[in-house]
């Protein structure tokens, strides 16, 4: 397929391969941001092409991992109500609460409907003026200018049924977060390109100089993946620490202004909770007060909500790098893709989803062919 | 936030488990881990018997002292009830008739139970049976007994289809998914993921058109002509709900081997690539209701698929991986880039990737 094959060609990936080998001299960690980029490694095995002394270290970038449990119950007590339309991307509909999922509120009678647009969301809401439809806005930057139109559009249409329950994140907060933290062994990023195609990386140079990391902006298919992580070793080899753009099909460094704009009229910026990692400051967008009238939180009175956490599980550190999946006791054993004991177990994006997936028996393979 | 002043970290943190599901989702129907763990779990346990533990598309049993009957059943509640390529009457028939032929065995006999809808329209059931009669006629079979419900509004999607067969299986033929052997080539009679893109544009829930028509078709004559050219063929199944990922898997659990992949040599149509990358599906985990999957003994490889191509429905046949000895009840597959992952059974409902 046309602007797919060439980014999966075998040569290619050999050549870059080869390329990444012969300019490594020493050990480096780099972390890829983004679960999409996660995903993408772990299907195309690329993490077993690569040379030893390369690290990758799995990003917090898959929003549906970082959503916290607090919203995930909210978004369950609301869902539940009989006056309520509940939409979602399908990802979320599988992450556990703290006692059930949304597949699990939809089966006990709850209205709950995967889209794959939150426009959608509104023409339902336009559709069923006897019921209030809520969206589930979640998502980095990439999601961001989408979930803002909805709100804009409902403005505009004069619903007085539609609203959203926002818990968007931002990835340069992050970056900060796990660059700061007294843990951190990330010594150069591969940014997410879709994130920067709506962003641009404009708020990457401040990064880069303050924490001394080369930043890469990069795409999803393996040769985008390996081109990137060859332009970070190469920084990382000669001690430069500058923002590169390898993803330039797609990425400008202002981004998409229009999206940007959009996503300032309807967004404003605050401290956000990410699911295992904890608050960061300045991480998350909320709604500003004009748009009020369309946040769930303030719609639905949904009462104390008592969260439950299980020591169990690692995502915490699986999501800031420090730990691996498959270094985790449950993984693969208490904790699978249909019984996640972790957010980061049930979304694709989420590394130990992917792991399992499609990590999980390299071992045996090898052992089996030698 | 400054680099002076790290985040406090609240410790690795985590929901506790799911509590068991005491209720059916729509993962349970998926044809994947949900719907083979209910399978096990609820049915296998209250109605064991050989037949059925075996765990085949049809349940094998004899029929007097030499005889031996494919038989198997199939619901059909496919919404929309037409859409490109086919509608459920077709898929009923056709369903049923592969069913009973992926044990090698001749199918003979349908018989269809209708649930309708009240307000449904006649004209709709008029097309929905012709479709049926033309899918039988083409397979050769007889509908030979019917049953009639009719349900509220409300109760149903228009209407719902239960078709059950039976085949006659042929001296020798000893075929199922714990024959394969290490060694075996594993072939596909045709490009994935075809009617599941199909049925969801029908629906509308792409977002964008997609040309591709539904597979749905009746392939005991394809298996016919494949028996015909080799009687070391040691398992046919269609890769019907959890896609060619998940039917492997089964078939590497049931015969405990391991089965390897070249991701290279198999077929996808670009229209089903480019709307599986658009949105995050893998095609395969795609539903299929016209192929299906041969395992044969490696000496017979090239005279089955010579075989197949001769057929209407076995044109693209191709051969895609091989049967190891391990690693055992696992599917591997060698990546175009030439690295090897996993592919594991499809866990729930199929959902699309939100960036």
């Amino acid at each position: 397929m046309k602007y797919l094959d060439e980014f999966r060609d075998a040569e290619l990936v050999r050549k870059q391969i080869d390329e990444i080998r012969r300019l490594t001299t020493r050990r480096w960690a780099i972390m890829e941001i983004c679960g999409g980029q996660t995903h993408s490694i772990m299907r195309h095995g690329l993490d077993e092409l690569l040379p030893a002394e390369i690290e990758l270290i799995h990003g917090p970038g898959c929003p549906v991992c970082v959503t916290p449990l607090e919203l995930i119950d909210k978004a369950i007590a609301i869902a539940a109500r009989p006056d309520v339309i509940f939409t979602s991307f399908g990802d979320m509909l599988r992450v556990p609460g703290s006692d059930e999922d949304l597949f699990r509120t939809r089966a006990g009678g709850g209205d709950v409907r995967v889209v794959y647009s939150p426009l959608d969301a509104v023409k339902i809401a336009q559709k069923n003026p006897d019921k209030h439809v809520v969206f589930f806005a979640i998502g980095f930057e990439t999601t961001a200018p989408a979930n803002a139109m909805s709100v804009w559009q409902a403005r505009q249409l004069g619903l007085r049924n539609f609203s959203v329950l926002v818990s968007h994140v931002r990835v340069p907060p992050a970056m900060r977060a796990i660059l700061g933290s007294p843990y951190n062994q990330v010594q150069g990023f591969l940014a997410a390109g879709h994130v920067c195609a709506v962003m641009g990386y404009w708020e990457y140079p401040p990064i880069a100089a303050e924490y001394k990391v080369p930043i890469v902006v990069t795409g999803f298919e393996p040769v985008d993946l390996l081109k990137g992580v060859a332009m970070t070793v190469r920084q990382l080899e000669a001690g430069r620490h500058e923002v590169e753009n390898g993803y330039a099909r797609v990425v400008t460094e202002a981004g998409n202004r229009p999206a940007q704009d959009l996503i300032q009229q309807v967004f404003e910026p605050c401290d956000r909770k990410w699911r295992g990692i904890g608050v960061i400051p300045d991480s998350g967008w909320r709604l500003r007060a004009e748009f009020a009238d369309f946040d769930a939180e303030q719609r639905f009175d949904v009462g104390a909500i008592n969260t439950k956490e299980s020591p169990l599980c690692i995502s915490g550190l699986v999501l800031q790098g420090r730990r691996k999946p498959d270094e985790c006791p449950a993984f693969g054993q208490a904790c699978t893709p249909e019984h996640p004991l972790g957010a980061t177990m049930v979304s694709s994006e989420g590394a130990c989803a992917a792991y399992y997936r499609y990590g999980r028996l390299a071992r045996e393979l090898a052992q089996s062919e030698a | 936030m400054t680099a002076e002043t790290p985040i406090t970290l609240q410790g690795p943190v985590c929901p506790a488990p799911i509590t068991q599901r005491d209720r059916i989702v729509m993962g349970h129907g998926s044809g994947g881990k949900l719907s083979h763990d209910l399978i096990a779990k609820r049915f296998l346990p209250a109605f064991t018997n050989p037949a059925l533990a075996a765990g085949d598309d049809a349940g094998l049993v004899a029929a007097g002292p030499s005889a031996r009957l494919a038989i198997s059943t199939d619901s059909h509640v496919v919404w929309p009830l037409f859409f490109p390529g086919g509608d459920i009457g077709r898929l009923a028939v056709c369903g049923t008739v592969n069913d009973v032929a992926m044990l090698g065995a001749r199918p003979l006999y349908l018989t269809a139970g209708f649930i309708l809808e009240e307000g449904l329209e006649l004209d709709v059931l008029e097309r929905v049976i012709a479709s049926m009669r033309a899918a039988a006629e083409e397979a050769g079979v007889q509908i030979v007994a019917g049953d009639t419900k009719v349900v509220q509004r409300g109760k149903a999607d228009g209407l719902y289809v239960t078709t059950a067969g039976v085949g006659l299986v042929p001296d020798g033929v000893q075929i199922g998914g714990a024959q394969a052997r290490p060694g075996d080539t594993v072939i596909v009679s045709g490009a994935l993921g075809d009617h599941g893109i199909a049925v969801l544009a029908a629906r509308g829930e792409l977002g964008f058109d997609a040309d591709v028509q539904s597979d749905v078709a009746p392939l005991n004559h394809l298996i016919a002509a494949i028996l015909a050219a080799s009687p070391n063929v040691h398992v046919l199944r269609d890769p019907t709900r959890g896609g060619l990922a998940t039917t492997l898997n089964e078939i590497a659990q049931q015969a405990q081997v391991g089965i390897v992949l070249e991701e290279r040599a198999i077929p996808v149509r670009a229209p089903v690539a480019a709307a599986s990358e658009m949105l995050g599906f893998d095609p395969l985990y795609i539903a299929n209701e016209g192929k299906l999957v041969v395992v044969v003994a490696p000496a017979d490889a090239a005279a089955v698929l010579a075989a197949m191509r001769q057929t209407r429905y076995g044109e693209d046949a191709v051969a895609i991986g091989t049967v190891r000895a391990e690693p055992r009840g696992r599917v591997l597959m060698k990546t175009a880039i030439g690295s090897t992952r996993v592919v594991d059974v499809l866990m729930g409902e199929m959902l699309p990737r939100i960036c």
